[in-house]
């Protein structure tokens, strides 16, 4: 074999991010040196994005099954079945690492990675999703950061015509050093046609499709396994490039391809590029792999073999095709001028064989590079549980307009129109519902159908910061409770679990913790995970991120007749609130906006309530009892009938406390309820039903007029909170405030 | 009543042209492929889609107005045809000299997506009649280069000849004179950059696009 390489010394082991340990396991493996290429190769796949060494154990956990999962966690996304032959194929992704060095093209990545795993299964891309988390507004790079990804995502969505339909945006301190962007793809296939990655056969052709590689990304998978520094700006050149156009031309000629029977199997090639996409293709078909890296379309001279197999460069595929129907593959992929190459076969070796100018330069054996990567029980310690705090203890404010107004335009509530209004959500003109309304989920209907998919992302970070346990549930009650909003039978997640480093036995703590909570959740709703992915090492400076389990949910809307939004309020309505209400505010956006702490303990979540009180009001909303319907989640009841205000254009009145102090009665936090706007002759049917079934029900108010009135406690127009709330975010960001210089 | 929609690379809104095309004439378009050299026979109203034709890496619309089937399309608008372009499709025909003026960036160089009201200047034309003159309409916007510029001269001529056909009520992109939509002095080529065929089904939020389409088919 050619030795071209340098010797392998210990600081090159380090350099790629190596223990001392995992270096004896590839000699031990190998019974030999590795060269540079093979060391290379081992080291992002053994990297923590490519291996999950510090979470499988973890996420093995998890319910992952269920009646409606065609695929599970494993594959490049999770299937679900939605009747009638269709499919939905999703997955959330984080590109947090290169968003905040490079946040145009590291967002742009994002949405385009993301998507190739959707379509790589044989799904059209129908809706995009964004959960973002930025620093303090305050922050000298924020406004930076904000612009950067948001061009990004929208520059590439857009382009590629698939509508941004939701998503979160946060702004917390703890974000400061580092920005989390998470992308959540959903796509739609027939059930009968999903294809998978598993390479099969012997002397099957291998077939590379889409941009050429180049020097961009080498080692990004590498950089996301590392905890970043001062001196982070520097790592901008391992930050990949997005081409939007050649992702658009991917898209239509690999679902052009799948209508035929020529793919046997078919993998994106997205973090560690051609090595890890070719290692899982023969992993999981158990075969091996010879490729002739010269054939690989390249677009720059003399590139090694190293710097082709670790390119990240973007829109790219590998594909193994049925032997006979090259001539049809390559006739579909030069009609949308795509670059396409044979550059090897399936082999019965077992082994990664790679040839680079007519040398073999690496011949390894596969199982040690997927299936037996290192698996690590990391330490953890379980964080000292916050106390609850009691809201008589709590200060309550004398000033009740000037609270409502601060929470309604704090960073967290406040309108991000700003950001929603850059990205197209129209087209392919089968969004029903989506930011616009300011809804609890985005709607899109199957095209030609009268059925829909609901989609939402949440995460409450200060809840899972104050319990890990009990903030997991809820992230994953939230999407739930959102997708039950709009009359959507919830039916799986996808989870994007961001936390800092897990060597710290803290932070595997946090991890370990919102993972059993998010899985209890899973459990009681038998709502299983079925995608998803892990982002580790989310520290600056040994400071690390509020943990941040953020969740995707999609539901089915199985008659578009029967659906509802925040937007039907009708004036004369009555306001029933489901749900009790204790009045708590332990950690509370109350607490944070207005008394500056981020104490207590979050809010418990009842699973069984949540359940018993969900399933009421999606089956409220199919009998049309509900004319508009909103979960009451940050700040409480009193944003929530904001919130349905503004998408209503009606004013709300809402009646005193009942059974809770008068501040926690408005912006306390429990969960499991909903508010509804029900018409006169529907409100007593549906407060005894609800009381008939144990479910608390309370009359709270009027829909109506054109201010939002608190029982005395509050009155402001209307158009003031509306605007005030709007105008928060457009401001910061035409605003030359910055403090300081950083 | 035969349609065509026009399909380029990353042409993006193909196929909601051509269901809002179904929808009204109860017929599926033909999708012509841009390397095509001429149109299919029968064809009485073209579709110039948006999208983002060649990712807009050049100026928008400017390689795609040089495909092949363009210089066709083109030269069967100059005998009659009936020809409309949205968003990137009226880029598209701006770059091939089809409709005056250009299409540049958006005032505050963002791409802005929203329901926006127009008003429909003139119903005196092929792609108007169905609507009342004057009257507000929603369509839905959804670009980065939407920014109507064209000479004075020009701006004169097509202000003075009746050519604008609609304007935004509320400027999403610093358009001179507020204008969305133009048509040729012949009255056969419109280019908008909003969207009707994204306001054809009450679930799009509003059915406003159906009278543009209506005019247009009414008078082939």
């Amino acid at each position: 074999m050619a030795n071209n390489t340098p010797k392998i010394t210990p600081e090159i082991v380090a350099e790629h991010g190596l223990s001392e340990r995992e270096y004896e396991i590839i000699l031990d493996r190998l019974g030999r040196e590795p060269n540079i290429n093979e060391l290379g190769i081992f080291s992002v796949m053994w990297s923590e994005h490519c291996s999950y060494k510090s979470s499988r154990r973890h996420l093995a956990k998890f319910l992952t099954k269920g009646d409606r999962v065609i695929q599970g966690p494993g594959e490049n996304a999770g299937v679900i079945d939605i009747d009638d032959g269709d499919a939905i194929i999703f997955k959330m992704e984080s590109h947090n690492h290169p968003s905040y060095i490079e946040p145009y093209q590291g967002a742009a990545t994002g949405v385009g990675g993301i998507m190739r795993d959707v379509f790589t299964m044989g799904a059209r891309p129908i809706a995009l999703m964004n959960a973002l988390r930025f620093g303090e507004p305050t922050h000298w790079k924020t406004k930076q950061l904000v612009s950067g990804v948001v061009a990004g995502i929208g520059g590439y969505g857009n382009c590629v015509g698939v509508p941004t339909v939701g998503g979160e945006t946060n702004f917390h301190k703890g974000y400061n050093g580092n920005i989390l962007v998470n992308a959540m793809c959903v796509g739609l296939a027939r059930a009968d046609n999903v294809f998978y990655s598993a390479a099969k056969g012997v002397g099957n052709p291998i077939f590379y499709v889409g941009s050429k590689t180049g020097r961009d990304g080498i080692h990004g998978a590498t950089m996301a396994s590392a905890e970043f520094d001062d001196d982070s700006d520097e790592k901008r050149p391992t930050v990949q490039v997005g081409d939007p156009f050649t992702e658009k031309l991917l898209i239509e000629a690999c679902l052009e391809l799948m209508e035929t029977d020529a793919i046997i199997a078919i993998q994106d090639m997205g973090a560690a590029g051609l090595t890890s996409s070719s290692i899982e293709m023969a992993d999981k078909g158990g075969v091996g792999i010879e490729l002739n890296l010269d054939d690989v379309p390249q677009r720059e001279p003399n590139m090694t073999a190293y710097e082709m197999m670790l390119s990240e460069s973007q829109e790219r595929m590998l594909m193994v095709i049925q032997p006979g129907k090259e001539n049809l593959a390559f006739e579909i992929f030069e009609k949308w001028e795509l670059d396409v190459a044979q550059i090897g076969k399936t082999t019965d070796t077992g082994r990664l064989v790679l040839k680079h100018n007519r040398k073999k330069v690496c011949d390894i054996p596969i199982a040690p590079l997927a299936d037996d990567a290192p698996n690590y029980d990391r330490p953890h310690v379980k964080p000292e549980p916050r106390p609850a705090l009691d809201a008589k203890n709590i200060h309550e404010t004398q000033d009740y307009n000037d609270a409502l107004l601060r929470i309604m335009t704090s960073p967290n509530i406040a309108s991000k129109r700003w950001i929603w209004e850059q990205y197209d959500r129209h087209v392919m003109t089968d969004t029903v519902d989506s930011s616009q309304s300011g809804g609890d989920a985005a709607i899109i209907r199957i095209h030609g159908s009268n059925k829909a998919v609901a989609v939402t992302t949440d995460c409450t970070p200060r809840y899972v910061e104050a319990d890990p346990y009990e903030g997991g549930k809820q992230c994953v009650a939230e999407t739930w409770r959102n997708l039950t909003c709009v009359g959507a039978d919830p039916i799986a997640i996808t989870d994007c679990l961001n936390f800092g480093n897990p060597e710290r036995p803290e932070i595997m703590g946090q991890f370990v913790g919102a993972i059993e909570g998010m899985n209890e959740a899973c459990r009681a709703f038998d709502y299983p995970v079925v995608s998803g992915n892990v982002s580790l090492y989310n520290e600056t400076n040994g400071q690390a991120i509020p943990p941040t389990p953020a969740v995707g949910g999609v539901g089915l809307i199985p008659d578009l007749h029967k659906f509802a939004t925040l937007q039907g309020a009708q004036e004369g309505d009555t306001l029933v609130l489901i749900g009790e209400t204790t009045g708590w505010l332990g950690a509370s956006i109350y607490l944070s906006e207005i008394l500056s702490r981020e104490d207590g303990a979050p809010p418990p979540v009842d699973l069984s309530a949540e359940k018993l009180n969900g399933d009421y009001v999606r089956k409220l909303i199919r009998n049309r009892r509900a004319n508009a319907v909103h979960d009451l989640s940050d700040g409480g009841l009193a944003v929530a009938a904001c919130e349905m205000a503004f998408a209503s254009g009606k004013g709300m009145a809402l009646s005193g406390p009942q059974g809770a102090a008068r501040h926690g009665w408005f912006f306390g936090e429990d969960q499991a309820r909903y508010l509804l706007a029900v018409e006169k002759n529907s409100v007593n049917p549906v407060v005894a039903t609800a009381k008939a079934k144990g479910i608390p029900a309370q009359i709270v108010g009027k829909v109506g007029g054109d201010r939002i009135q608190g029982d005395g406690a509050f009155d402001v127009s209307l158009e003031k909170l509306r605007s005030a709330n709007e105008a928060w975010l457009p401001n910061l960001m035409s605003g030359d405030a910055q403090n300081g210089d950083g | 009543m035969q349609t065509a929609v026009i399909r380029f690379p990353a042409s993006n809104c193909d196929r909601d042209a051509a269901v809002a095309l179904e929808k009204i004439t109860g017929r599926k378009p033909l999708m012509v492929w841009h390397r095509e050299t001429e149109l299919p026979s029968g064809v009485q109203f073209v579709v110039m889609p948006g999208g983002f034709s060649y990712g807009d890496y050049l100026r928008c619309g400017a390689i795609a107005s040089r495909s092949p089937i363009v210089q066709d399309i083109k030269n069967r608008s100059e005998r009659g045809l009936a020809v409309a372009g949205f968003c990137n499709g009226f880029q598209i025909l701006t770059e091939a000299g089809m409709l005056p003026g250009v299409l540049m960036r958006n005032k505050d160089l963002k791409f802005v997506c929203r329901p926006e009201r127009l008003k429909v200047e003139s119903n005196k034309s092929r792609f108007t009649s169905k609507f009342e003159a004057k009257s507000e309409v929603m369509f839905p916007v959804a670009h980065h280069d939407g920014n109507y510029f064209a000479d004075k001269d020009t701006l004169n001529r097509i202000e003075k000849s009746g050519q604008v056909l609609f304007r935004y009520a509320d400027n999403p992109n610093g358009s001179l004179n507020d204008i969305a939509g133009i048509v040729n002095q012949e009255g056969n080529v419109f280019g908008m950059m909003p969207h009707p065929e994204r306001a054809v089904d009450v679930m799009h939020g509003g059915t406003d696009g159906l009278n543009f389409f209506k005019s247009i088919l009414e008078t082939i």
